[in-house]
């Protein structure tokens, strides 16, 4: 059993306030961007490379959005909810890991 | 900036503490500075918290090994302006540049301590492969490090991958090396708040 701490709690209040805090995009939107699942045209280019291949992102991924009308701060907090989605799958993914390397070793020599 | 809202939204008080860093620095203010200030109510103040815990607050790795790992997730996410600050970081920290090169070129081979260096590994591979296994969890823990190590490691991935994504994402500019050292030297003396 693996405790939460203070830098896990932080990454929590971060993924909280982006995701269902007040904001320009809609809860909907941002949750969408965050989980990297659901979206559409003309987000789904775009905020698919922020979470898988952020190198790859051009001036021309933000171009069929600006098309579109979604304004720059709703730009803003959907990047931001991607990046910190894809960091979350990371952070979860390797807890898990540790906790099944450590689990049935309660009693073991591991602080 | 990609977003001119990045360019160009900062109030007052921003644009004042952006004049007072470049006359102190007498640098450029790096994007990574600028986009913390944008709106700091939905994102910058959020993550300042959360990055200083990770890299300033209290854990058994020093902050050279945490800037050193912040680096290295860098590296493994190609993000050329977060492995320029954060090796310059790293360097100052440890007051050591050829460790530091040593071991972004090989990790396998460089100076450094068997369970730094099995650190390292995973989370390069976590942030290549976007997953590791409990045996790649053991391998790191029978070098010595403990659970708690390992969770504080995996705070530092999590922040840098954010930032990785965000500096790719947005664009942020690549600073000149002394622009990496002066930035080095104010998160070595102030932190991430």
């Amino acid at each position: 059993m693996l405790t939460e701490d203070n830098k896990r709690a932080a990454f929590r209040a971060l993924q909280d306030r982006i995701v269902n805090g007040e904001g320009r995009a809609s809860p909907e939107q941002r949750a969408r961007a965050f989980s990297n699942a659901g979206l559409s045209p003309p987000l789904d280019g775009l905020l698919g490379k922020v979470a898988t291949r952020p190198t790859q992102v051009t001036d021309a991924d933000f171009a069929p959005a600006r098309a579109a009308g979604v304004r720059e701060d709703e730009l803003f907090e959907l990047v931001i909810c991607a990046a910190v989605g894809q960091s979350a799958r990371l952070y979860d993914a390797g807890l898990a890991a540790l906790a099944e390397a450590v689990a049935g070793e309660e009693d073991g020599n591991a602080p | 900036m990609r977003l001119e809202v990045l360019n160009r939204g900062y109030g007052p008080g921003a644009k004042l503490l952006f004049a007072v860093i470049r006359l102190v620095s007498r640098q450029p203010v790096p994007d990574a500075a600028r986009l913390a200030f944008y709106r700091p109510d939905f994102y910058g103040s959020w993550a300042k918290e959360f990055t200083h815990e990770a890299m300033r607050g209290p854990s058994a790795w020093s902050v050279g090994d945490r800037e050193l790992m912040a680096a290295y997730v860098s590296q493994a996410n190609e993000c050329a302006f977060c492995v320029g600050a954060h090796t310059a970081t790293a360097r100052q920290a440890y007051q050591d540049a050829p460790k530091v090169a040593a071991v972004l070129t090989d990790v396998d081979s460089a100076p450094v301590e068997d369970g730094l260096r099995a650190t390292l590994r995973m989370l390069g591979k976590l942030t290549r492969e976007g997953k590791v296994g409990a045996e790649d969890m053991r391998q790191v823990l029978s070098a010595g490090v403990s659970r708690q190590q390992v969770q504080d490691a995996l705070a530092v991935c999590a922040a840098f991958n954010t930032t990785n994504r965000l500096a790719d994402a947005f664009g942020f500019e690549v600073l000149s090396p002394e622009g990496f050292e002066a930035g080095a030297k104010y998160l070595l003396k102030r932190g991430y708040r």
